[in-house]
C-alpha cells in the first residue's frame, strides 16, 4: 500500500530518465574517457579530472563563480526582503505589484544580454553617458571591473524580484495575531522583524537562496552576449568555461569539469540547506 | 508607513529603466540610436516592428517558441501532479532521497547536458523538433513543478482524501472533482514558473534545434557581435519576446496572488 507512491512517480521518472538520467550517465562516461574525433574513445580513469583540477583556467572560473554567487546572494536576499516588506498587504495594488515584479523574470536571458549591450555600448549607451558626467570612463570591453560590475548589477536587477515574490508569499502566511502579540509585549519594529518575521520567512528564504545559488551557477547568456566572457577572462564563469570546452569537442575535459561543477553545486546547496534549516530551529519552538 | 511606499516606488522605477530603454530604442531609427542619446525617440518609428512582423523567420521562430513552451508546460504538469501527490501523501521507501535527487536535476547546469542531449535526441530521431526542446526543458521544470505542487498539496488536509473515498468517490473522480479545484492556484503558480523558465532558456534550445524548431531566443542572438548591429531591430524583437510572458502573468495573476496568499511557493 505504502509503495503505491512509486506508481504515481512513473510519468515523472519516465520523462526524467530521458531528460536527466541518461544524459548524466553519458556525461560521466565521457569524463572517464579520452575522446578524440575519428578514433574510438580510450578509457583513462580519472586523468580528465586531474587535468581539470590542475587547469588554471578552471580554477579561475571557479573562484570567479563563487565570488559572484556569494555576492549576488548578499545583495539580492536583503534587498528582496526589504521590497517584500514594503509591499502593500491587501487591496488592488497587490496584483499590480505582483505583475510588475513578475515582468523582469520573464525576460529571456539573451534579451537581458541585449539590454545590457544597449545600455552599456560606449558613446551612446545610457550608463557610459551618465557616468561620463562624473568623469568616469566606463567601458565594458576594456575594463574587467566594469564588465564584472555590469553582469553583477544585471543579475541583481533580473532576479531580485524572484526573492521579493517568494518573501512576499512568506509574509502573507504570517497571521496578524503574531504581530499583535509582539506589539503588546512592546517589541520594537527591529525586534519584531528579527523574532517574528525572519523565523517565519525561513522556509521561503531557503527556497529563495537555493534557487538563486543554483541558478547563478548557470549564468551563461549574459556574459556571452555582453563581452563573450571578456575582457580577458573577467566574466568567464564556470558554465561559459564548460560550454566552450564542449563546443570545441573536448568531451573528456568537458565531461569531467561538468561533473566537478555539478558536485560543487550540490555540496554547497546541501550545506546551505542544512545551515538554514538548523539556524532557525531553536527559535521556533 | 509612507516611507516604505517611497522606497517601493523608487525600486519599481529602477526596475523599469532598462525595460523602458529597450522600448525607447526599439522605437528609434538606426540613425538616431547611433548618433546621439535621446530619452524619448525624436522621430517615432514602428519600422523595426513592421520588419519583424513581415519577416517569416521571426514569425516562425515566435511560433516555435510558443509551441515548445506550451508543450513543456503540459508535459511537466502531467508528470508532476501525480508525483507531487505521492510525495505529499505518502512517505514511502526512498522518498526522501528521490526528492533530493529530483532537486539536483534543478541544479544541473544546462551546459553540462548539451552534448549528451544532442546525441540522445539524434538517436531517438527527434532532434530539431519541438518535442526535443520540450522534453529537454523537463530536466529543470518537472523538479520545480513537483517542488511547488508538493507544497500546495501538503497544505490540504489528508482528511479530505479519506472522507471522499469513504463517501464512495472513485480515486480519479475524487482527484478531478475535489482535489484538483483545491490545488488550482498551485497549478497556476507551477505553470507560471514552468512557462517562465522554458521561455527564457537558451543553451538547450539552441543546441537542440537547427531550422525546423528554431526558437526566438536563438534568432535573437544571430547577428550579435557582428559589425553594424541593428540595435533598433534587436530591441524591438526583445520587447516582443517579453509580450507573451506579460500576457501569461496577466492571466494567471489572480492564481499567483492566491497562491502567494496561501504562502506556499
Amino acid at each position: 500500500m505504502k509503495n503505491r507512491g512509486w506508481l504515481f512517480l512513473i510519468p515523472a521518472l519516465a520523462i526524467l530518465s530521458i531528460s536527466a538520467f541518461i544524459p548524466l550517465m553519458t556525461v560521466i562516461n565521457y569524463s572517464l574517457h579520452y575522446i578524440f574525433a575519428g578514433s574510438s574513445p580510450t578509457f583513462v580513469g580519472f586523468d580528465n579530472y586531474i587535468e581539470v583540477l590542475r587547469d588554471p583556467a578552471f580554477q579561475g572560473a571557479l573562484i570567479r563563480q563563487l565570488f559572484f554567487s556569494m555576492g549576488i546572494l548578499a545583495v539580492e536576499v536583503p534587498l528582496g526582503i526589504c521590497i517584500a516588506l514594503s509591499m502593500p498587504r491587501r487591496g488592488p495594488a497587490v496584483a499590480l505589484c505582483l505583475v510588475l515584479l513578475g515582468i523582469p523574470l520573464l525576460i529571456p536571458f539573451n534579451v537581458v544580454g541585449i539590454i545590457a549591450r544597449v545600455l552599456t555600448q560606449s558613446s551612446v549607451g545610457l550608463i557610459p553617458e551618465f557616468l561620463a558626467l562624473f568623469n568616469y570612463d566606463f567601458n565594458v570591453s576594456k575594463y574587467p571591473v566594469d564588465a564584472f560590475a555590469t553582469i553583477f548589477l544585471l543579475d541583481v536587477w533580473h532576479w531580485t524580484p524572484l526573492v521579493a515574490l517568494l518573501c512576499y508569499a512568506g509574509l502573507q502566511a504570517i497571521p496578524d495575531a503574531f504581530y499583535q502579540a509582539a506589539r503588546i509585549d512592546g517589541a520594537s519594529s527591529w525586534k519584531m522583524f528579527r523574532y517574528v518575521t525572519l523565523p517565519k520567512l525561513r522556509s521561503v528564504l531557503i527556497i529563495g537562496v537555493l534557487l538563486r545559488f543554483m541558478d547563478s551557477f548557470k549564468i551563461y547568456a549574459e556574459p556571452l552576449l555582453l563581452t563573450g566572457g571578456g575582457p580577458g577572462d573577467a566574466t568567464t564563469f564556470l558554465s561559459l568555461h564548460v560550454a566552450r570546452k564542449a563546443e570545441s569537442y573536448q568531451l573528456g575535459y568537458a565531461g569531467a569539469s561538468s561533473f566537478i561543477y555539478l558536485f560543487i553545486v550540490i555540496v554547497f546547496s546541501y550545506i546551505f540547506f542544512q545551515l538554514m534549516t538548523n539556524i532557525g530551529k531553536g527559535e521556533n519552538q | 508607513m509612507k516611507k516604505r511606499y517611497i522606497f517601493l516606488i523608487c525600486y519599481m522605477v529602477v526596475l523599469f529603466i532598462p525595460i523602458y530603454w529597450m522600448i525607447n530604442t526599439s522605437l528609434k531609427t538606426d540613425n538616431e540610436i547611433l548618433k546621439e542619446l535621446t530619452l524619448i525617440p525624436k522621430d517615432l518609428t514602428f519600422q523595426n516592428y513592421a520588419e519583424i512582423f513581415t519577416s517569416s523567420l521571426w514569425r516562425s521562430s515566435f511560433m516555435n517558441s510558443l509551441i515548445y513552451v506550451c508543450l513543456n508546460v503540459v508535459i511537466s504538469l502531467i508528470a508532476a501532479i501525480p508525483a507531487a501527490y505521492a510525495f505529499s501523501r505518502w512517505k514511502f521507501r526512498g522518498s526522501h532521497h528521490l526528492f533530493f535527487w529530483l532537486l539536483t536535476n534543478r541544479m544541473a547546469p544546462a551546459a553540462v547536458f548539451m552534448v549528451p542531449f544532442t546525441e540522445l535526441y539524434y538517436t531517438l530521431q527527434i532532434y530539431d523538433t519541438h518535442l526535443a526542446v520540450a522534453l529537454a526543458h523537463c530536466l529543470f521544470n518537472i523538479p520545480l513543478a513537483i517542488w511547488i505542487l508538493e507544497g500546495f498539496m501538503s497544505g490540504i488536509p489528508r482528511e479530505i482524501d479519506e472522507t471522499a473515498l469513504i463517501d464512495g468517490y472513485s480515486f480519479p473522480r475524487f482527484f478531478g472533482k475535489i482535489f484538483f479545484p483545491l490545488i488550482a492556484p498551485g497549478v497556476g503558480v507551477a505553470a507560471f514558473f514552468c512557462f517562465t523558465f522554458s521561455w527564457i532558456e537558451l543553451i538547450l534550445a539552441k543546441a537542440l534545434t537547427i531550422t525546423d524548431a528554431k526558437p526566438v531566443v536563438v534568432t535573437l542572438t544571430v547577428g550579435i557581435g557582428a559589425e553594424g548591429v541593428r540595435w533598433g531591430l534587436l530591441a524591438a524583437a526583445g520587447v516582443l519576446t517579453m509580450v507573451p510572458g506579460a500576457i501569461v502573468v496577466y492571466f494567471v495573476r489572480n492564481y499567483i496572488a492566491k497562491g502567494f496568499a496561501l504562502g506556499r511557493v
